[in-house]
């Protein structure tokens, strides 16, 4: 108790004005914001017993969705981390004519409404669209397929990894691939040896987000997926048939199983990160 | 292994008309130890980042060896590269660092793990940091990550050693010690080395030879007792030392300086005209006069004491024995010791006795 006082008190000294009051509203707003709801979906699937839990946790349905939903966000975000990488290289290095309009395309997923996102790449990759009926000719079909979802989440994912990997390496200095050619490292050695290892904590924060948001995307990907229960269901439509159904127990059940997963499943690329920055952050030797 | 270079230009990418080397020409033979120095921007990195092939010239001849450096490949050009940042690959450790140059070597020519592991132990060694091979570049500070560039350079035993204000960073003490082991290491290894500095007494203390270059060309290019005695330019003296300036005319043998309280002295130059002495503080000998100029103590350094002189209003400030008398009625200034100046150049002197005196 006189420890946490102290600790307290010397912080008045910090150079932020009010400290107290930015330390009391900031723990009000993440409250507000995050925790709460958090703990409130936590709780709620108990509120009718185990029995709903149980009844969720035999649920084939739900586990193919779930696999569905990992699955498809975890290639889509694989595939984005070569493609962000080169498109990253692309933005940094070369100058290209019209680079700052690719530089601002690249931000749309963010800004275009998901659904929007989705039925533009249904009637793309539909059997009649632009890209479906040559890709049909091809034995290829995209819409309706776990292809359909992985296109729709690369769409979502894909700024995620340019936008982590972009500042580090701008921030890279150009010394460092000078002094790897001047060693006698050839083009292939000084970007595999010398510029991936320094971007790889950043892609691999990039590809964590994506992963995140692919795991979690409704609008874009449910026009495109066809939607059949075990093949293209993805967990969050799962989430909003049963709502439909008035099944608020099953509903809040796979959102707790979804958010536990999602949890490992950041916590695992937070450790990754951390492996691979090794020399590159501070604090991580 | 010598490097020459001849009329070489290089101009600014994307600007023509900037030119960051103006028909630089130099010399550096086998074993030698060269520091560029000068102001900043006045081309000293630019001329080593283009030694190095960083840089592509726009025109004039790059030879290593006699071969043309356009035709070599970077192994071949087996040159020794320090950055002014160090450039230590961060997600290395210290003992992958050095060995990288090593490590990058195709299959058939790249030595056994077992003898890079030797070889960076020694090098380790040699940097005096033994212990540290596997750190993170991170960790060490700034004189060890120097050092540790410095041997990542060395690993492949390169003959030219490039270092770009590799003393940058470091504290003064530091930077002393890392001067003088630089210098035995230099010596030990047969190198050629290369240095760029803006501190022109770190180029004194460690070089043979300096090259004082300025907005992107070769002012004057020689050892430090000749760039003493026979500064090119007023700018070369000036940029290498404290310098006091005096103008005057020369005139019938003598020396006559506008400035109150300073004596003329005789000079061996026939062309009478205007001329500029230089002189650097302690070259400045003082004799009493009642009526001089006023001699004000300052300050010591080397245990010499630092005078203030007040000229008429413009106060000069020379190096005097601490020991000497103390003007208390004033004082008259000899700078028989000046290098004289016309036009920018060095002006000729039969005798060369000024020089002597410096």
């Amino acid at each position: 108790m006189a420890e946490a006082t102290l600790s307290v008190r010397s912080r008045t000294s910090d150079p932020l004005p009010g400290f107290r009051l930015a330390l009391f509203s900031t723990l009000l707003w993440v409250g507000l914001i995050v925790v709460l709801p958090l703990t409130a979906l936590i709780v709620r699937p108990w509120q009718e017993g185990l029995g709903a839990m149980t009844m969720a946790l035999h649920d084939g349905r739900m586990f193919a969705a779930l696999r569905v939903s990992f699955f498809t966000a975890f290639i889509a975000a694989l595939i984005n981390v070569p493609v962000g990488l080169l498109l990253t290289w692309t933005l940094v290095r070369v100058q290209l004519p019209g680079r700052r309009i690719v530089d601002a395309l690249i931000d749309l997923p963010f800004a275009i409404p998901t659904a929007v996102t989705g039925i533009t790449l249904a009637t793309l990759y539909g059997p009649q669209g632009w890209l479906g009926k040559p890709l049909a000719h091809l034995g290829i079909s995209i819409a309706y397929s776990t292809a359909g979802i992985v296109v729709a989440l690369m769409f979502v994912g894909l700024p995620f990894i340019v936008r982590s990997v972009e500042p580090v390496l701008r921030g890279l200095p150009p010394e460092q691939e000078e002094a790897a050619g001047l060693l006698g490292a050839s083009s292939w050695q000084t970007v595999w040896r010398v510029v991936l290892p320094s971007l790889l904590p950043a892609t691999v924060s990039g590809f964590g987000l994506a992963f995140a948001r692919g795991i979690g995307e409704y609008g874009s990907v449910i026009f495109i997926a066809g939607n059949q229960p075990f093949r293209t269901e993805i967990a969050p439509l799962l989430v909003v048939v049963r709502l439909q159904e008035f099944d608020y127990a099953g509903a809040t059940s796979i959102a707790f199983i979804l958010l536990v997963a999602s949890m490992l499943c950041l916590a695992g690329v937070a450790m990754l990160r951390r492996r691979v920055a090794r020399g590159l952050i501070t604090g991580v030797n | 292994m010598s490097v020459h270079i001849e009329k070489l230009i290089r101009r600014a990418p994307g600007n023509p008309d900037r030119i960051l080397l103006d028909q630089v020409s130099v010399d550096i033979p086998d074993g030698s130890f060269v520091a560029l120095v000068g102001p900043s921007g006045a081309g000293k990195t630019t001329l080593l980042r283009s030694i190095a092939g960083l840089d592509p010239h726009s025109s004039g001849l790059l030879t290593i060896d006699g071969r043309d450096f356009a035709e070599l490949t970077p192994r071949e050009r087996n040159v020794g590269f320090v950055f002014q940042n160090y450039a230590l690959f961060q997600h290395m450790t210290v003992a992958k660092n050095i060995s990288f140059g090593l490590d990058v070597l195709p299959g058939r020519e790249r030595p056994s793990k077992a003898e890079i592991d030797g070889r960076v132990k020694e090098l380790l060694e040699l940097i005096q940091l033994p212990n540290l091979g596997n750190a993170y570049p991170q960790r060490l500070s700034g004189g060890q990550r120097q050092r540790v560039a410095l041997a990542r350079a060395l690993a492949t035993n390169p003959k030219h050693l490039l270092l770009d204000e590799p003393f940058g960073a470091l504290d003064p003490v530091v930077r002393r010690t890392v001067r003088e082991w630089l210098r035995s290491l230099h010596d030990r290894l047969g190198l050629t080395t290369i240095l760029v500095t803006h501190d022109q007494e770190e180029a004194l203390d460690v070089a043979d030879r300096l090259v004082v270059m300025q907005d992107g060309r070769i002012v004057q290019d020689a050892d430090a007792g000749e760039l003493e005695a026979h500064p090119a330019t007023p700018f070369v003296m000036e940029f290498l030392g404290e310098t006091l300036t005096f103008r005057g005319t020369v005139s019938g043998g003598l020396f006559l300086p506008e400035t109150p309280h300073v004596v003329p002295f005789p000079v061996a130059i026939d062309q009478d005209g205007s001329a500029v002495a230089l002189i650097r503080p302690h070259e400045v000998r003082l004799t009493a006069d009642a009526g001089g100029a006023p001699v004000r103590r300052i300050g010591s350094r080397y245990g010499l004491s630092r005078l203030a002189i007040d000229l008429n209003g413009r106060i000069v400030e020379v190096l005097g024995a601490s020991n000497e008398q103390i003007f208390p009625s004033g004082a008259k200034l000899h700078i028989d010791a000046a290098r004289l100046f016309r036009d920018g150049a060095l002006l000729s002197m039969k005798d060369g006795r000024h020089a002597a005196a410096a």
